[in-house]
């Protein structure tokens, strides 16, 4: 909600925290539970990669992913309409044109570290690209691929 | 070196706190949602509360997975949420009787009033595009201010 706070919610507070635990053991409690309920959508690519390579039972193809990614699926977009065919720079959304930051998450660290974020926007754009929403298969292959660009 | 953290933890605090506004010349100042902020303005402009009539905005929000051709859909919460804001937020006046085609800010009244002296050509300027692309020219958009003072029309 307001990114700044979140920041510091998340990183900067939490050697303080700690600090002061033993000193405040009620309000170290209350803080640490806030802490662990608002980071628990919260992950790594390789975490997220995991997940559903696991959901989908076999090994993620970043060569898939690629083809995944810059292919067509029967509609007008493919997901590199929005994301450019490689998304390690600036995409342009195809319909408002508001700049969308890197996808791949050696260049924007912000991506691919909330579940509940990555599963809306799949939801969407899978919804947009493909007509449906995707397998964890075809999810696996597209972060595999995202995650092996440096 | 502790006071030194507590400041900055204090500065950060009351800059993530202070509410955007939005404003364009025809009323007050209205904090905006910051949930409303984030969620819609991860594919365009926030646009105004206010520039839409409430039932446009009730059926913007009730189909969301449709929106003007793409899944812009929102989990139970943040549907409520926002939705309940736009209501509350939402054109009053004589813009509250506004029929929009589409539900389109660019085809409600108001809209083609403030905009006549843009032509065509200007409209359609790589720069522009379409209508809905307030940033364009209103510089503060982002920021939820739609001032004349701030327009600059690109070339």
């Amino acid at each position: 909600m307001f990114p700044d706070l979140l920041a510091l919610s998340t990183a900067r507070p939490r050697g303080w925290l700690l600090a002061a635990l033993p000193r405040w053991p009620a309000l170290g409690a209350a803080l640490l539970l806030a802490l662990t309920g608002s980071l628990a959508a919260a992950a790594s690519p390789a975490e997220l990669l995991a997940a559903y390579t696991a959901e989908a039972g076999a090994a993620a193809s970043a060569v898939r992913g690629e083809a995944f990614f810059t292919s067509r699926h029967g509609r007008e977009w493919a997901c590199a309409s929005c994301h450019g065919a490689k998304p390690v720079q600036d995409g342009k959304h195809a319909a408002t044109g508001k700049v969308i930051g890197p996808l791949a998450p050696a260049f924007n660290p912000q991506r691919f570290t909330d579940a509940g974020k990555a599963d809306k926007w799949f939801r969407r754009n899978c919804q947009d690209v493909v007509g449906r929403t995707c397998t964890a298969a075809e999810k696996a292959d597209v972060l595999a691929w995202l995650v092996s660009l440096r | 070196m502790r006071a030194a953290v507590y400041s900055g933890l204090a500065a950060a605090l009351l800059l993530a706190c202070a509410p955007r506004v939005q404003a364009d010349e025809g009323g007050a100042r209205v904090p905006v949602l910051p949930l409303y902020q984030q969620e819609c303005s991860a594919c365009h402009v926030a646009y105004p509360a206010r520039g839409l009539p409430a039932a446009s905005w009730q059926r913007l929000m009730g189909n969301l997975p449709r929106h003007f051709g793409t899944d812009a859909s929102l989990d139970a919460a943040s549907l409520r949420e926002i939705s309940g804001w736009l209501q509350t937020h939402a054109a009053t006046g004589q813009r509250a009787s506004d029929q929009p085609a589409d539900d389109r800010i660019t085809r409600t009244r108001w809209f083609v009033r403030e905009h006549d002296e843009i032509s065509p050509a200007v409209w359609r300027r790589a720069s522009i595009g379409k209508a809905s692309n307030c940033a364009a020219c209103h510089t503060q958009a982002a920021q939820g201010r739609f001032s004349e003072h701030d327009v600059r029309i690109p070339k």
